[in-house]
């Protein structure tokens, strides 16, 4: 028996979409069974980030109005044997499925997977309400922007509700900001959302590149953001893994030099 | 005739003891009496002299309604009203000084609302886009970042207190300030908000005594 974990935080383009496929692959990477949910109907994009799209051949919906078996909507992935991903339509609109619908096909998928990662759609309207409603535990994403941290602050008040536990990720930190007080400090959101803390997630152009490529930034070691992907990921399954220092400039200043040293 | 039933009615040693409910209001009370004395009981009134005593609970009744409920009992030939009273008043020190303080814990967030009837203190953080609603005093044992309005019911001696005072916007009475346009203060930690001539004014917490001069009286030397 498995456990369905959502993705979420009410603001759109924080980075749900990607912390999925990231924090998905990476438990795959670690040896874990895993199936990756998109809710967002009409407007799929996990199938993108994976890489996926052309072999997707029935979606949630069909598998909720009984057109086919949830096993032949799933999609494996193309790099683990252990991976899937189960699409969501695009053609139709959020309430073409219901909450109840979603929590049965999310209870199925945990039968057979270690992990079913949900990515939620933004907003706090139907789709929130069909993403979690079979989530046993929640990732809210944020970013260090005021509206980011006060939708993450709604979204987690009705999770409360909801009685689903959550959890925090900080998306797209930027040290250099947030050292000259521009951006919103790790410490100063965490105090307002009162939550654990996950995990944080420096800036990196390779995320946008690789999410380009249908590449999840993850399998690539040399991205920092991978490396934080790998840490949520180690968290999740129940390790310690300190937080990442962020001082990039001096981390790519001592890389330079000790690639000269070796060069 | 009310689903609920207000009156009961007791045998003991002197008679009939009236017991009537005291929440529910007068006119239903009357009503029921009415009813009960001349459809559902009417085997009380063919006897002999019957002595009654009513017990009004902790209602106070006026003396004009211990007549209309002493006429309505008086019109059945056979009852004797004995008594008509009400439990004693608690007394009246002890009441005003209960707690009227209402405490809930937790984190209000953004898009929730909490409200109440009466002075609150909250142990827990205010969050941006949340508001705490009171039509008395505001206590805030955390930080207060969203919008917060006491005396919501027009009481322009309310207060609003908070550990740290960081607030979208707030409002005393039909005040409303927004920081720090109207006002700043240094550090923001223990301070309290009150009205002064119909202007909002932040001080220190340590202060509000001098507002509200309940001085606290120490036995002993």
């Amino acid at each position: 028996m498995g456990e369905a974990i959502v993705v979420t935080s009410g603001k759109g383009g924080v980075g749900k979409t990607t912390t999925t496929a990231n924090i998905g692959t990476a438990l795959a990477l670690l040896g874990k069974k895993v199936c990756m949910v998109d809710t967002d109907i009409g407007l799929r994009n996990l199938d993108v980030v994976m890489g996926l799209e052309n072999r997707i051949i029935y979606d949630l919906v069909d598998v909720a109005e009984g057109r086919c078996r949830l096993n032949q909507a799933l999609v494996k992935d193309k790099r683990f044997e252990e991976l899937y991903m189960l699409p969501a339509a695009q053609t139709k609109d959020k309430d073409a499925i219901k909450p109840e619908q979603v929590r049965d096909i999310v209870a199925e998928l945990k039968q057979e997977h270690d992990y079913v990662m949900i990515d939620c759609p933004a907003g706090i309207e139907h789709g929130f309400r069909n993403a979690v409603a079979g989530a046993d535990r929640a990732i809210v994403v944020t970013t260090p922007e005021n509206a980011a941290v006060r939708d993450a602050d709604r979204v987690i008040g009705l999770l409360e509700q909801a009685g689903i536990p959550s959890k925090l990720v900080i998306n797209r930190i930027r040290q250099s900001m947030m050292k000259s007080g521009e951006m919103l400090d790790i410490d100063e959101i965490c105090q307002v959302l009162a939550i654990d803390l996950l995990g944080i997630v420096p800036d990196d152009e390779k995320v946008i590149s690789s999410a380009n490529n249908g590449e999840p930034t993850v399998m690539n070691p040399a991205s920092r953001a991978a490396i934080a992907y790998r840490n949520i990921a180690r968290r999740i399954l129940g390790d310690m893994v300190p937080l990442m220092v962020l001082d990039e400039k001096a981390g790519a200043f001592k890389r330079f030099r000790k690639f000269l040293g070796i060069g | 005739m009310a689903e609920k039933q207000h009156i009961m009615i007791k045998g003991v040693k002197e008679g009939l003891l009236f017991l009537l409910d005291d929440q529910c209001p007068f006119e239903d009370l009357t009503a029921e009496l009415k009813y009960k004395l001349e459809k559902t009981h009417q085997q009380l009134l063919t006897g002999p002299l019957i002595h009654i005593h009513v017990k009004l609970g902790s209602r106070t009744a006026t003396e004009e309604q211990k007549e209309q409920l002493a006429a309505i009992i008086r019109s059945q030939g056979n009852l004797m009203i004995q008594s008509i009273e009400s439990d004693p008043p608690e007394d009246a020190a002890s009441a005003s000084a209960a707690p009227k303080l209402h405490t809930i814990t937790g984190i209000v967030r953004s898009g929730q609302t909490v409200e109440h009837d009466g002075d609150l203190l909250l142990i827990g953080d205010v969050n941006p886009g949340g508001t705490v609603l009171c039509t008395g005093d505001i206590y805030i044992l955390g930080a207060l970042r969203g919008m917060a309005h006491a005396g919501s019911a027009g009481r322009s001696d309310a207060v609003i207190a908070a550990s740290l005072m960081k607030p979208t916007q707030l409002r005393i009475s039909d005040v409303v300030s927004r920081p720090p346009e109207e006002w700043m203060s240094a550090d923001a930690a223990m301070e309290f908000a009150y009205l002064d001539a119909g202007q909002m004014q932040i001080d220190k917490l340590s202060q509000l005594y001098q507002f509200r001069q309940h001085p606290i009286v120490v036995k002993g030397v």
